[in-house]
């Protein structure tokens, strides 16, 4: 299982789900209509390292964070 | 050194001590930058959320640049409510000449707002307002966004 955590302003709370990559997660996440919009403009984490590409492999106990657009100071 | 306050930041407290903190160290310049919560658009103030462990991160690459260049950085942020005219934000770089440190504090809090790991909220009206039109994604959002 892979922990999904929703930062910042998204009022979601973590899910877990099985997932080997993070496309997999892109997939199930698409289906949640509350969450759609962000995906498009959140910043992707898995273990507090932001990631680029939806072939990142994940494995158990992994942490994938979404990060929405930020404003700081 | 990070450093993170609930509520409003005590700037004397922390610009004083940190001179202080430096002033045997041999270094010309100390070069603070200090964010104020403006009266503006009817707000009362502003709140922030910050996701600590990545902050942390992002701010040790900061201290490692900073190295490199003989200089030191410091930063100060507070997390939840800071109100009109009160602080919320202090960035400040210590280094042996003034170039190094003016360069460095307009690195520092340019690459603070794209990327620092902060959401800020409006308050107003006694509502907690994400800031999202000012708010800037981090480089390389919206992967998840990319499945058909």
């Amino acid at each position: 299982m892979v922990r999904i955590e929703f930062l910042g302003p998204i009022a979601k709370e973590s899910v877990e789900m099985e997932a080997t990559n993070l496309k997999e997660v892109a997939n199930r996440l698409s289906d949640e209509s509350e969450i759609k919009e962000w995906l498009q403009i959140c910043a992707v984490a898995v273990n507090d390292t932001l990631v680029s590409s939806l072939d990142t492999p994940l494995k158990s106990g992994d942490r994938v964070s979404l990060l929405p657009p930020v404003c700081g100071g | 050194m990070l450093e993170l306050y609930e509520n409003a930041l005590d700037v004397p407290e922390i610009l004083s001590r940190w001179y202080r903190d430096e002033a045997q160290n041999n270094y010309g310049a100390y070069l603070p930058f200090v964010g104020t919560v403006r009266d503006e658009g009817g707000i009362e103030g502003l709140s922030f959320d910050i996701y600590e462990p990545m902050l942390e991160r992002w701010f040790q690459r900061w201290q490692a640049q900073a190295k490199r260049e003989g200089a030191v950085v410091k930063m100060a942020h507070s997390k939840g409510d800071v109100m009109v005219h009160e602080s919320s934000y202090i960035a400040a770089v210590f280094s042996p000449k003034r170039r190094v440190a003016l360069t460095l504090i307009n690195a520092f809090v340019e690459e603070f707002k794209a990327s620092a790991p902060i959401w800020k909220y409006d308050l107003k009206n006694g509502a907690r307002i994400y800031a999202k039109e000012r708010s800037t994604p981090i480089a390389g959002s919206g992967i998840l966004g990319e499945t058909p």
